[in-house]
């Protein structure tokens, strides 16, 4: 099957492909997926932590081009978002967005725990409690 | 190939009038034609739609035809799904197949090979060279056990059959099958080989019918596509030698340009290899991701899990003892006597590119290069 035009755009230009330094308090880090299985995603948020509002955030992924369009896509969704704004970016937006067909909805699954991995990540450090998600079921 | 889609519309099966004269005389001569790139007699190629055809048909047929005298098969994992689905129906039928393991190098073990062969055993099935890393079985090796051991041989040559020399009786086999589109010629249409002497060997039809093909394969013959074929065996056998030796130079130019790119692994035995196949793994790419960047100029394929809707990565791969995240890191590349020294100048710096650019968005690459143990941590299977 052909790829989107919009996956195509997101491969061939990614937005937000970078490191943040993980061990500062306002970085929450999120690394999901496994090597064995084709596709690795780490995603980061950086907090404003007066205002609760994601400054900045990057990704790296080693995967299809559906699933580097997935995290470029979330990153750009992130950006100016509250934390609690961020937990409502659902996979089914990303499917909706990049056109993804059936075999390559795991990729903006992956994306979307990606996301909650990297608020949990971001909470725990800040002494909060982290947030129990439902097991995603398509994986 | 044209005129027998328009002009010459008879049916080689049709024996009362001159077209279809003419047709079973185009049919005649292209089975000649066949037969002789394969060192086989006419009367010995039955014709089929294609190598999934022709690996059913040699296996099932052998199991069906067989049956009084044993009901075991030996074949190798890294097969291709034609002759191990086929295989397992063979299995579900009652037949005892023995998957053997490769080695590391993609070569099947001689050893293990004589060890498997039991009073019941009535074929081995292996495969001439690998489709997806071009290693070449030691054929003569393996005859001799089956030879020794009363047990025919049947082989899925489709990789080999127009790129290197196969002669069925140098090599001693009794059942092969290959097709039209691996060698130039039109898809939809290849055959099985079934020797006739020494021994002479019989199949039961899978496909009933007319009795068409000695009975072995029933329906009317593709006579455009057979044609086709004909010809792509007449200019094999013109051009083979020449063909491996631009195919095989300019395979080892893209092959020692690409594994110089820092953690590239060839896969598969090197020495004993196609000419035109090159399978490279990139470590910390996936396979998909990386013919994304160049699949509008470059067709190649990878043994990554995303390619396929089973979300498995390559078996044969993995057969090697490749790691699953190696295999998801794969690339074959084909050549064939039509690809040019621009071209391959083209695929080393698309490659080599996209393998760089992807790798700065690989947390992976970023871990190794950070030196951080990869197997310590705990990822999440999915």
């Amino acid at each position: 099957m052909a790829y989107s035009e919009k996956v195509i755009d997101h491969y061939h230009n990614p937005k937000n492909v970078g490191t943040l330094d993980k061990s500062r308090k306002n970085v929450g880090t999120g690394l999901v997926g496994a090597p064995e299985c084709g596709d690795v995603m780490r995603l980061q948020i950086e907090v404003d932590e007066t205002t609760g509002t994601i400054t900045d955030a990057k990704f790296k992924t080693f995967g299809c081009g559906s699933a580097i369009a997935s995290s470029s896509l979330a990153t750009e969704w992130l950006k100016g978002k509250s934390v609690d704004q961020a937990l409502t970016i659902d996979n089914m937006d990303i499917v909706e967005e990049l056109n993804l067909p059936p075999v390559k909805i795991h990729c903006s699954v992956l994306a979307e725990d990606a996301i909650k991995s990297a608020i949990n990540d971001y909470r725990v450090k800040n002494g909060m409690e982290a947030i129990q998600f439902e097991e995603s079921l398509v994986h | 190939m044209i005129p027998f889609f328009t002009n010459n519309f008879g049916n080689a099966a049709s024996r009362n009038h001159p077209f279809g004269w003419a047709a079973e005389e185009a049919v005649d001569y292209a089975r000649e034609q066949v037969a002789k790139l394969i060192g086989a007699e006419p009367k010995e190629i039955i014709f089929t739609s294609g190598a999934t055809e022709g690996d059913n048909l040699g296996i099932k047929g052998v199991f069906e035809m067989y049956a009084s005298k044993g009901n075991h098969i030996i074949t190798c994992n890294i097969e291709h799904k034609a002759v191990l689905d086929a295989c397992k129906h063979v299995e579900k039928m009652g037949g005892e197949v023995t998957y053997l393991d490769v080695q590391e190098n993609g070569m099947i073990d001689l050893k293990e090979l004589e060890a498997a062969i039991k009073p019941s055993t009535i074929l081995i099935a292996i495969m001439y060279a690998n489709n997806e890393i071009g290693v070449i079985q030691p054929m003569k090796e393996i005859s001799a056990l089956a030879r020794k051991n009363g047990v025919l041989l049947f082989s899925d040559a489709v990789q080999a059959v127009g790129k290197i020399p196969v002669d069925v009786n140098k090599d001693g086999i009794d059942l092969m099958a290959f097709t039209a589109h691996k060698m130039y010629g039109p898809k939809g249409v290849g055959a099985l080989y079934v020797r006739r002497k020494n021994p002479r060997v019989k199949v039961t039809a899978q496909i009933d019918g007319g009795g068409h093909e000695r009975g072995m394969r029933s329906g009317t013959l593709n006579v455009p596509g057979i044609v086709g074929f004909g010809k792509a065996c007449e200019l094999a056998i013109a051009e083979m030698e020449q063909d491996a030796a631009h195919t095989s130079r300019l395979r080892d130019k893209l092959e020692q340009a690409l594994v110089l790119v820092e953690e590239a692994y060839v896969n598969g035995d090197i020495n004993n290899r196609l000419p035109h196949v090159s399978n490279i793994s990139f470590k910390y790419v996936e396979g998909e991701g990386l013919m994304m960047g160049f699949n509008k100029n470059i067709a190649v394929s990878s043994g990554s899990a995303c390619t396929s809707a089973s979300l498995e990565p390559s078996y044969v791969l993995k057969a090697l003892g490749l790691g699953d995240d190696l295999a998801h890191s794969s690339l074959r590349f084909g050549l064939s006597r039509f690809t040019t020294e621009e071209q391959i100048d083209y695929t080393i710096k698309a490659v080599t590119e996209t393998v760089l650019k992807l790798r700065d968005m690989s947390p992976l690459w970023e871990m190794y290069k950070e030196g951080v143990d990869m197997e310590s941590i705990e990822w999440a299977h999915h």
